[in-house]
């Protein structure tokens, strides 16, 4: 057979000074807030906040072809759960992790239900399990309804201590989701979870655990929206069941996903970005700033489908932060049959993820 | 619960599967040993599908057992039956088709067969290596034309190191030259000591394989032996050419 054996490359030589570029960056948003405005800082926060978003429900839809459009529904608990556990008691700041656990906890069940349906099923069940909770929240006589409450135990903290251990914990909170999401999908669950959406049956068919996986996804999804619920309420303090719960928040984490680039690691991080770009510009526009949105994620899906991060990956080959598996081909091959030879022995072609 | 004879790697014992009012397998008995090659010939509608869906636990029949390797795995899923090396492949390739061919290889390698890293790339790349396939080894699955994507079933399927593979039309709508090329490597695997159960249309691609030919003709299993001998059994050549009704 062929001489020399062929190497699965993980990464490649622009990947690894991009992993560098991005340990480098990190370091550099810890020490940013010496240089910012108050206000600069926390709509740095926002931006962290929206990554995650972003990044947990491309991992949902992108890689696990888990589409909802119900994950408000982590985001209002995450915000919730951070205002119960405080008021019994609890560090308003522990209560933000322990909130998304219990949202992590929360899911679980959830899931035995609504991984049982497929496709569109899953994304509207999901909104009417959103819409359900908001109601449920809204009898806790603690949220006083639709009047809301707020986080009151922040309070105790000097305002700008308490704007700079948000913009850290969002910091923090960020950087380890992102990089347990990498790791995840980079080994070989991130390989079954591609599998799956690609073809259920034919995943079960070679050995993956079909509904364990999914469920794993579903979990750690709903953990990190969580968090992202809960740091979202200590930035703005108040809490209103109606602007937790609302649909909007999964409508940004589709236009982040779709503008980036669906299903690409880079490409949910990218999209974050240009949301937060068009928001911190435009966002004064009021009913025009939405109108925008809406025609920017209509022309994206007319003439750039891939997203951002898609199209940039396929014209130019650019790998940053991969997660799939290339074979390089130590000679030349000699397939072993003698057979039809591949004209696209050489040219090398681009992959998703 | 019977209990499979000694020699049987697979059997299945009365079974029935019918969808709605239709009945689709009709008391079906089968078995085979380690190592065995056999054929499933018969006209469209035959059940054979069928049987293959209910040996690899695609579905459960609807009464009857499966057993194999001597345990009972009637109402274990496809992933269970897949980790104690049974395998199939499908009649419509399924490729996993935002994936490259490797990465559709290696899912198999390290879920279907449980390997770790080293070890799984390993296995997909001698699946590849044995399938022809490793230089589109990074080509997107649905960048690949028809044949590929039967190889790709093929190839997916060894990487979950089977015992037994079960073969569903793995050589439809391939041209001569292009099954003889797939029969080539499955007379490898039969080096290999891995038991197939193959259902072709194309029988004299068949025979270059099978030691032992099973005719089905609706839902029942209407011959079964030596591949000349079921070819010339009358029953075989009424099932085929339509005798009218007996």
């Amino acid at each position: 057979m062929s001489a020399a054996s062929p190497v699965i490359e993980r990464g490649t030589a622009t990947s690894r000074i991009a992993g560098v570029a991005v340990a480098v960056i990190i370091a550099l948003l810890a020490f940013a807030p010496q240089f910012l405005s108050a206000g600069a800082v926390d709509r740095m926060t926002a931006l962290f906040i929206y990554v995650i978003l972003a990044a947990m429900w491309n991992a949902l839809a992108g890689f696990g072809g888990l589409v909802s459009v119900g994950q408000q529904v982590f985001f209002g608990l995450g915000a919730y759960f951070a205002i119960r556990l405080a008021d019994a008691g609890l560090n308003p700041f522990l209560a933000l992790f322990a909130s998304g656990i219990i949202v992590g906890a929360v899911s679980w069940p959830l899931s035995l239900i609504m991984l049982r349906l497929r496709n569109g099923e899953f994304a509207i069940g999901m909104w009417v399990i959103a819409a359900l909770t908001h109601l449920l929240v809204n009898l806790d006589r603690l949220v006083q309804g639709e009047t809301g409450t707020s986080l009151i135990s922040l309070n105790v903290y000097d305002a700008s201590a308490r704007r700079l251990t948000i913009y850290w914990l969002a910091l923090a909170s960020m950087t380890a989701l992102l990089a347990i999401l990498f790791g995840l999908l980079r080994g070989s669950t991130g390989a079954a979870i591609r599998a799956i959406r690609d073809n259920e049956d034919a995943a079960a068919s070679v050995g993956v655990r079909v509904t364990g996986t999914k469920r794993l996804l579903f979990v750690l999804a709903a953990f990190g929206i969580g968090i992202a619920g809960a740091l979202w309420l200590a930035t703005s303090i108040t809490f209103q069941p109606k602007t937790y719960f609302n649909v909007q928040w999964t409508a940004y984490m589709i236009f982040m996903v779709l503008v980036g680039g669906i299903g690409t690691f880079e490409g949910a991080i990218l999209g974050a970005v240009v949301f937060f770009l068009i928001e911190t510009w435009f966002g004064g526009a009021g009913v025009w700033y939405l109108v925008g949105l809406g025609a920017t994620a209509v022309l994206f899906s007319l003439f750039l489908p891939r997203g951002l991060w898609g199209t940039i990956e396929e014209r130019f080959g650019l790998r940053l932060l991969p997660v799939g598996y290339r074979v390089r081909l130590a000679t030349d091959v000699v397939d072993p049959a003698g057979n039809d030879t591949q004209p696209q022995h050489t040219t090398t072609d681009r992959e998703t993820a | 619960m019977t209990s499979p004879p000694d020699a049987a790697i697979l059997s299945a014992a009365g079974i029935h599967k019918h969808f709605g009012a239709l009945v689709v397998l009709d008391d079906v008995d089968f078995a085979m040993g380690a190592g065995e090659a056999v054929g499933i010939v018969g006209p469209n509608g035959a059940g054979k599908t069928t049987l293959l869906s209910v040996l690899s636990g695609a579905f459960p029949p609807s009464s009857g057992t499966v057993s194999f390797k001597g345990s009972d795995v009637t109402l274990l899923p496809a992933t269970r039956r897949c980790r104690l090396g049974l395998v199939r492949t499908h009649q419509v390739p399924k490729p996993f088709a935002g994936m490259t061919t490797f990465e559709n290889v290696f899912v198999a390698a390290s879920h279907g067969a449980g390997l770790q890293r080293d070890e799984a790339y390993e296995e997909a790349l001698g699946s590849l290596r044995l399938c022809g396939m490793l230089g589109v080894a990074n080509r997107r699955a649905e960048t690949l034309g028809l044949l590929d994507r039967k190889r790709l079933e093929l190839a997916r399927a060894l990487a979950a190191r089977p015992t037994l593979l079960l073969l569903d039309e793995i050589g439809g709508g391939l041209t001569d030259g292009e099954a003889g090329e797939l029969v080539g490597t499955i007379k490898e695997l039969r080096r290999r000591k891995i038991g197939i159960v193959w259902i072709e249309h194309i029988v004299h691609i068949l025979l270059q394989v099978a030691e032992r030919l099973i005719c089905m003709d609706a839902g029942k299993i209407i011959a079964d032996g030596e591949p000349q001998a079921v070819m010339a059994d009358p029953e075989v050549i009424r099932a085929y050419l339509g005798g009218g009704p007996k």
